[in-house]
């Protein structure tokens, strides 16, 4: 419902303005009359709403699925001291944004080639889109057997030619980059193929005219390509960030937060309070997450944006 | 902006339906199996891996000869903290399986029994039981569970040639385990004088868990202090530290297995038993993979306690049976057949099925079962700790209290990551929170 659309009324293009304020209001109307939205607002309502106002409510009690009782900020002042959760939250800020940068600069990268008159870019662009398409827990399981730090083919090729083969997810300080590097490969494909679609976007004339000015390659990289495509880098950083900060299926998969804490994050230090069977700790978990997303990511787009109104 | 008439009335219909549409959803799954004639069709829900599920499957066949007109559809579910899960939903839910079969102690009361079970506490077979068994099952006065399957310990298994050829005797101090430990390394550098396996994260807890029956003997009040936040209680001071000081000095004296972070379980009790190395921190039970795998090197391995730092205080610790539940929602016949199904696992037929397809792990807790004459050996070890009054239960029988993040703080300091002093302050801040999540008094 919007009241621009008073102007404009396309609905009924012979109708005169002007008219009782009951006809006014008519023209209002969408093009879609009132009882299209009761099976999407239903389901808005049982699945979206209902769900996220009483999930505000159980975080604020102590919940055993039998009983439950207020408990006021309890679980708030619980969850911070959580031993994981400093450790986890850290985790979680250096995954989210070194999955995102790693994702926007391969990303692009992978674009610019897969966009170019290049050999075989058909069956190319479809290795690169294909781990996208396979499972996060098949993923993470498939990496963790190549990269056992005994038995799997990683080491072994790496001891083949004598090079060190370290612990991948066993070492404490290598488990949480291993996952990222994992999630960065499946997860560049989706970056590059918005980056080729913004690319393609580009009308062939800002090279062409480029190219009449003597620009060299990297010339029409940075003055023509990158600018233009911002539209699609936002759209990657605020999608991979976002998925980054509550990465939970990969982590799980591949090291249950471990060894220790040490690959732990927000995400996964909820599910296992969940597992504990504290619903109402992890539920105000949630709500944590929930703002830190927010936090983080309201002030982002908002950047992203206003960069590019300014373009 | 304001709603017209008819957005209004939508509106209205719409929140109507959500409700309806929510409480839909949330019924619809009660009637599982149903009553045709005089046949009554019961649910046994077991948990879904291969040693579970061939034993409810014989158990099922045994008594649906006995009792024709019942028949019993087996239901399976992941076990551990996934299960666990499961379980509280679906009994709060009223949708839980005419008989189910889950963890006795602390799991067991954290079901809310005296409001999700049937008081089974009338039945013939509760004379026959093992007293630690009955209070493991027992709230508020009443008996909710019937045993199913043996006992288990906890303790060092070892490989009893390893010892024999290297002439070593069965350690009863800690010194003397480590000095062990060290001889084993020196004889032979291919043999792995302590096995750990991180890669399955539960087993990180067997030092510290199997350690309680030496606590116990030391401070019988401990478990009730622990409880109730009184005293000092707590796993930083001793003699509760020890299992944290043990997981740290194993790895510290170079004793573990280099690949002991991916190590699995049955791995390790494969390592074990084909004599690659020569013990292991572990539950009895697990000496089912050796049966499965090794079944001619069962007689190798032996158990024994996780030695006191001293000899006097060196006791077994011991893990009850699951047991058989059965829900307060199942009524009239169901019931009936219900209750011959849990009487039937624990009369002598039963027995003799669950020591066909069962690996044992130790006694029986009800008289009425006694163990087969071919039983493997360890169980005699287990035997000896029990009729010399050294054993006493673990502490989840004790207490309701088990921190969710023992094993990961575990994993923790057996990798040499964390000390045992900040690994067991850890705990005791998990403790803190796992209390004040059940809403003991006095945290």
């Amino acid at each position: 419902m919007t009241t621009t659309a008073v102007r404009i009324d396309p609905a009924n293009p012979t109708k005169a303005p002007g008219r009782s304020r009951g006809d006014k209001r008519r023209g209002v109307r969408s093009p879609y009359p009132s009882w299209f939205y009761i099976p999407a607002g239903v389901l808005y309502l049982v699945f979206f709403a209902l769900p996220t106002f009483s999930s505000f409510y159980f975080a604020l009690t102590r919940w055993t699925l039998f009983s439950q009782q207020f408990i006021g900020l309890g679980n708030f002042v619980q969850f911070f001291q959580t031993p994981a959760l400093t450790q986890g939250f850290i985790n979680t800020l250096i995954y989210g944004f070194l999955t995102s940068a790693a994702k926007v600069v391969l990303g692009l990268a992978l674009a610019l080639l897969l966009t170019s008159p290049i050999f075989g870019r058909g069956y190319l662009r479809a290795v690169v889109f294909f781990p996208v398409l396979v499972s996060t827990v098949g993923v993470g399981l498939t990496f963790k057997s190549l990269l056992d730090p005994f038995h799997g083919v990683v080491n072994s090729v790496l001891g083949f030619f004598h090079l060190p083969q370290p612990g991948w997810y066993t070492d404490p300080h290598l488990a949480l980059l291993t996952v990222a590097g994992v999630d960065i490969w499946k997860g560049v494909g989706i970056a590059t193929l918005i980056f080729m679609a913004g690319i393609v976007a580009i009308p062939s004339e800002y090279f062409e005219a480029a190219r009449v000015d003597g620009a060299g390659s990297w010339n029409v990289f940075r003055n023509v390509t990158l600018p233009l495509v911002r539209p699609a880098m936002a759209t990657v950083i605020i999608l991979s960030l976002i998925g980054g900060l509550r990465s939970f299926d990969l982590i799980w998969a591949m090291t249950n937060g471990g060894p220790g804490f040490s690959s732990d994050v927000i995400a996964s230090v909820i599910y296992k309070q969940y597992q504990a069977g504290f619903f109402g700790l992890s539920t105000a978990g949630n709500v944590i997450l929930f703002i830190v997303v927010t936090a983080i990511m309201v002030p982002v787009q908002w950047l992203l944006n206003r960069r590019e109104a300014e373009l | 902006m304001k709603f017209s008439p008819l957005r209004r009335a939508l509106v209205g219909t719409a929140s109507v339906a959500a409700v309806a549409l929510a409480l839909t959803g949330c019924s619809g799954f009660g009637s599982t199996g149903s009553n045709t004639g005089s046949k009554v069709t019961i649910t046994f829900l077991t948990q879904n891996d291969a040693a579970d599920t061939a034993q409810a499957k014989a158990l099922i066949t045994g008594f649906e000869k006995k009792y024709p007109d019942v028949t019993v559809k087996l239901n399976t579910q992941p076990a551990g903290t996934q299960g666990d899960n499961l379980m509280k939903t679906k009994l709060s839910t009223k949708t839980m399986n005419d008989v189910f079969h889950y963890n006795s102690g602390s799991l067991f009361q954290a079901l809310n029994p005296k409001t999700t079970m049937t008081d089974l506490s009338d039945q013939s077979w509760v004379n026959d039981l093992d007293k630690n068994f009955k209070e493991v099952v027992t709230a508020g006065g009443k008996v909710y569970g019937a045993p199913l399957g043996t006992s288990s310990a906890g303790g060092i298994l070892y490989n009893k040639k390893i010892y024999q050829q290297l002439g070593l005797s069965v350690p009863t101090t800690w010194d003397e385990f480590i000095a062990n430990g060290k001889k084993i390394q020196s004889a032979d550098p291919s043999v792995t004088p302590v096995l750990q396996s991180f890669g399955d994260t539960w087993t990180s807890q067997l030092l510290v868990l199997g350690d309680f029956a030496n606590i116990n003997k030391q401070d019988p009040n401990w478990a009730d202090n622990y409880t109730n936040n009184k005293g000092d209680a707590k796993y930083v001071n001793a003699p509760a530290f020890e299992g944290f000081q043990h997981t740290s000095e194993i790895v510290a004296d170079g004793l573990v297995n280099k690949d002991y972070a991916s190590m699995t379980n049955a791995q390790a009790m494969d390592a074990l038993a084909t004599g690659k190395a020569a013990q292991y921190p572990m539950l009895t039970s697990s000496m089912a993979t050796v049966q499965q795998n090794e079944p001619n090197d069962m007689n190798d391995v032996g158990v024994f306690a996780i030695p006191s730092p001293d000899a006097k205080y060196t006791s077994l610790t011991l893990w009850e049976p699951n047991a058989l539940y059965i829900p307060s929602t199942t009524k009239g016949d169901k019931l009936q057949a219900a209750k011959n199904f849990v009487a039937f696992a624990n009369s002598s037929d039963g027995c003799t099925i669950q020591n066909q397809t069962g690996a044992a792990a130790g006694p029986y807790a009800t008289s009425v079962c006694k163990l087969p004459s071919d039983a493997p050996d360890f169980i005699k070890d287990v035997q000896k700790y029990i009729d010399d009054d050294q054993a006493s239960p673990a502490l989840e029988f004790k207490s309701p209290i088990k921190g969710p993040n023992l094993e990961t703080i575990l994993v923790g300091v057996g990798s040499g990551t964390t000390t045992a002093q900040v690994g067991a302050q850890q705990y005791d801040q998990d403790v803190k929170a796992q209390a004040q999540q059940l809403g003991i008094k006095g945290w």
